[in-house]
């Protein structure tokens, strides 16, 4: 006899349930007891159990076990899973046909073409000849140790990633910005894209698409690195001062021209923040996809992890750590410079 | 010029304006038009009276000075102007049309033709040049910077700021930001110029700069220049018609000379009760007829001279006269001890803040 017999009894369930309810030996204590010969002792009431759907099921063979919820959860996914991937197929192959060919690029261009321009691009944003001594050690550095090819895969996957969260991100952030409503339904599903562990997303991932495909990874880094763009393009608007917005009205600017020509341009220092931090999440996450097929620094971690080489997983983590380094301080040093022209 | 005021055509009229904030202010308005105060109206029913029966005419080439202490709702009623916040009932009128009939294309056509507007914290664009925000206006309306750098360049010379066209606000001053303000205004060649308390930043030399600036640019511009302040001595040295709000409603308006020598209660008494009425009075308030001098005259003096000045020119001999002319024509005389008897001051009242402050 389990727990809660009362109750389906006292409902008069015992048919729904079946005549069997609770003769099948389903739980230890039960054969346990059976073993020994005779009904188990009676619980009491120390060990009364949370009426769980689990418990329910030991008193009533018809009442689902937990293990139905996420079961019924697959099915339902597997059911949905040719039809959606019938539609974000087509959606997202652009993703794969740019990370595929930022990869082949920058691989098959000789290294003494790429690393001129990657220091071309820091000097560009940073003016700043610390920083490209600094950035050139590092790159030659990871070069000389053989790491160039790994390193520069991850570099191209982080840029066209950030690139898209940008173009996807900043348009959702002003639309944030611009209604309320609009916030309160985007703020939930932020929230909950940076909590959810980047494991978890990666699972009804590998259900939709092969795992051969970029487009899996890409979409698990843009999903996890879109968020502070996002977040903060909405609270740099929003944070642009009053009167400069009254200002604007007051000379009968049209929204196109207050969005363009003052909201924009005055919450850029905030926008850049956010790029910045969705570079470094790119950066993290980008070692996670490598469980999914990314290529780069994070397969050198993962053969550390898998075969228990020490070296190989250090020195690819402190690379890791060095691209993390060149990737902020070259875009804090361009939000340096936007903030030194727009002070109040 | 200044007392013709009957004359001139009216270029914006206010007319019946309330403005109630809260949450339901439709549903207040009947309280307010039965007399409710702005202090009843937060006690019983927690909306805010912000305007409370405006009644105001703008005349064309006027200075307008709306003056109270904070609280009086007066940069509530500038922005009711150019619509930056709507009423809840009344009317407002610019060249003798509803602008609050206006669709959103009307409205900014209004906002970029007819008037411009100055603010109290300076509200640049940070990340444009002197220049390009001295010629915002004109590039909202669509304007190259081929079209509009000479202009602007003029403009910012006429104010005094040549040569830092290609600085960022952040570089200037604040009484050089606020000449840009001004610049950026002007140079929309709006004839409507709403400026709120646009002066009130600034450091008291640099305040009094700016006003001489004004009224320098006023003598040839002839704009209707709507002007919100909190400092009497700056509404009373600008002003062609002085209005007074107090909790939202107007306690008195006319011209300055007027508000002085017949303030309306105790309210405007406590208020002028600090004044220098020698710089404020001018001899045509206090002269008297053509007719009845009585001493020897001893010099000239024009009707639009300060009694300061006349003061100056008596060498504070008591029994001077002197006769009032205008274009040549004798207008009036004014002997030294008419000029003594304005000069008293209205004293504060007995029942007003000031007497209530001193003895608390």
């Amino acid at each position: 006899m389990a727990t809660y017999d009362w109750l389906f009894s006292s409902l008069g369930l015992d048919g729904w349930c079946g005549a069997s309810g609770g003769s099948a030996p389903t739980s230890l204590s039960d054969l346990a007891g059976q073993s020994r010969g005779g009904e188990a002792a009676a619980p009491t009431i120390w060990e009364l159990p949370f009426p769980s759907m689990d418990a329910l099921n030991d008193s009533c063979q018809a009442f689902p076990q937990s293990r139905e919820l996420t079961l019924g959860l697959e099915r339902g996914f597997l059911n949905v899973k040719d039809a959606l991937s019938f539609v974000l197929d087509p959606i997202t192959q652009p993703l794969s046909w740019a990370l595929d060919s930022a990869l082949y690029g920058i691989l098959n261009t000789p290294w003494w073409i790429v690393i001129p321009i990657l220091l071309a691009i820091t000097w560009l944003v940073s003016r700043s000849w610390g920083l490209l001594a600094f950035v050139a050690v590092s790159i030659l550095g990871l070069a000389f140790i053989d790491h160039y090819a790994y390193a520069m895969q991850t570099l191209a996957i982080i840029f066209v990633c950030a690139a898209i969260c940008v173009a996807i991100g900043v348009p959702i952030g002003i639309a944030m910005s611009r209604s309320d409503s609009m916030q309160n339904a985007t703020i939930p599903v932020l929230d909950m894209l940076q909590t959810l562990p980047p494991f978890v997303y990666l699972i009804p991932l590998i259900f939709l698409f092969s795992v051969t495909e970029p487009k899996l990874y890409g979409i698990a880094i843009i999903l996890y690195a879109i968020v502070p763009v996002i977040r903060l393009t909405n609270l740099g608007i929003r944070m642009v001062d009053k009167s400069v917005i009254e200002a604007a009205d007051a000379f009968g600017m049209t929204d196109r021209q207050k969005l363009f020509g003052v909201q924009v341009p005055l919450a850029l220092p905030n926008i850049m923040a956010g790029v910045n931090q969705t570079i470094m999440m790119s950066l993290a996450m980008v070692v996670i996809a490598s469980l999914v097929s990314a290529p780069g620094l994070g397969v050198l971690v993962l053969r550390g992890i898998r075969n228990l080489e020490l070296g190989v997983g250090l020195v690819a983590g402190l690379g890791i750590v060095l691209l993390a380094v060149i990737l902020d301080r070259t875009t804090k040093a361009s939000l340096a410079r936007i903030n030194a022209t727009h002070k109040a | 010029m200044r007392n013709d005021r009957h004359t001139k055509t009216t270029k914006v009229e206010i007319k019946n304006l309330y403005k109630i904030f809260g949450a339901q202010p439709e549903e207040m308005l009947p309280y307010v038009r039965d007399g409710m105060t702005k202090a009843e109206l937060m006690e019983t029913h927690q909306h805010v009276l912000g305007l409370n029966d405006i009644n105001v005419e703008v005349k064309e080439g006027d200075i307008t000075v709306m003056m109270g202490l904070s609280g009086s709702g007066k940069s509530t009623l500038i922005r009711h102007l150019n619509r930056l916040i709507d009423p809840t009932a009344g009317e407002v009128r610019v060249d003798g049309e509803d602008i609050l009939a206006y669709d959103e294309d009307q409205l900014r056509e209004l906002r970029r033709h007819k008037m411009s507007m100055v603010f109290q914290n300076f509200a640049l664009l940070p990340h444009r040049t002197v220049l390009d925000n001295t010629a915002m206006a004109l590039t909202v309306r669509g304007h190259q910077r081929a079209d509009y750098e000479d202009d602007a360049r003029a403009w910012l010379a006429r104010v005094g700021l040549g040569g830092s066209e290609d600085q960022y606000p952040h570089q200037l001053s604040g009484g050089m930001q606020q000449r840009v303000g001004l610049a950026r205004a002007l140079a929309s060649n709006a004839p409507i110029m709403l400026m709120d308390e646009a002066f009130s930043a600034l450091d008291p030399l640099i305040r009094t700069d700016m006003q001489d600036l004004l009224l320098e640019l006023q003598e040839e511009l002839s704009k209707t220049v709507i002007f919100i302040s909190h400092d009497l001595d700056e509404a009373l040295k600008l002003a062609d018609h002085l209005v007074i709000l107090k909790d939202g409603y107007v306690v008195q308006q006319d011209e300055p000379q007027k508000i002085l020598l017949e303030p309306a209660d105790d309210y405007i008494v406590d208020f002028i009760s600090d004044i220098n009425r020698a710089r404020v009075l001018r001899v045509r308030s206090v002269m008297r007829g053509p007719s009845e001098g009585r001493g020897t005259v001893t010099g000239e003096i024009g009707p639009e001279e300060t009694l300061e000045n006349v003061i100056a020119k008596s060498g504070g001999e008591p029994s001077a006269s002197f006769v009032v002319v205008q274009d040549g024509r004798q207008v009036g005389v004014l002997d030294m001890d008419d000029l003594m008897r304005a000069l008293v001051p209205t004293g504060a009242s007995e029942s007003g803040m000031r007497s209530r402050r001193a003895s608390a």
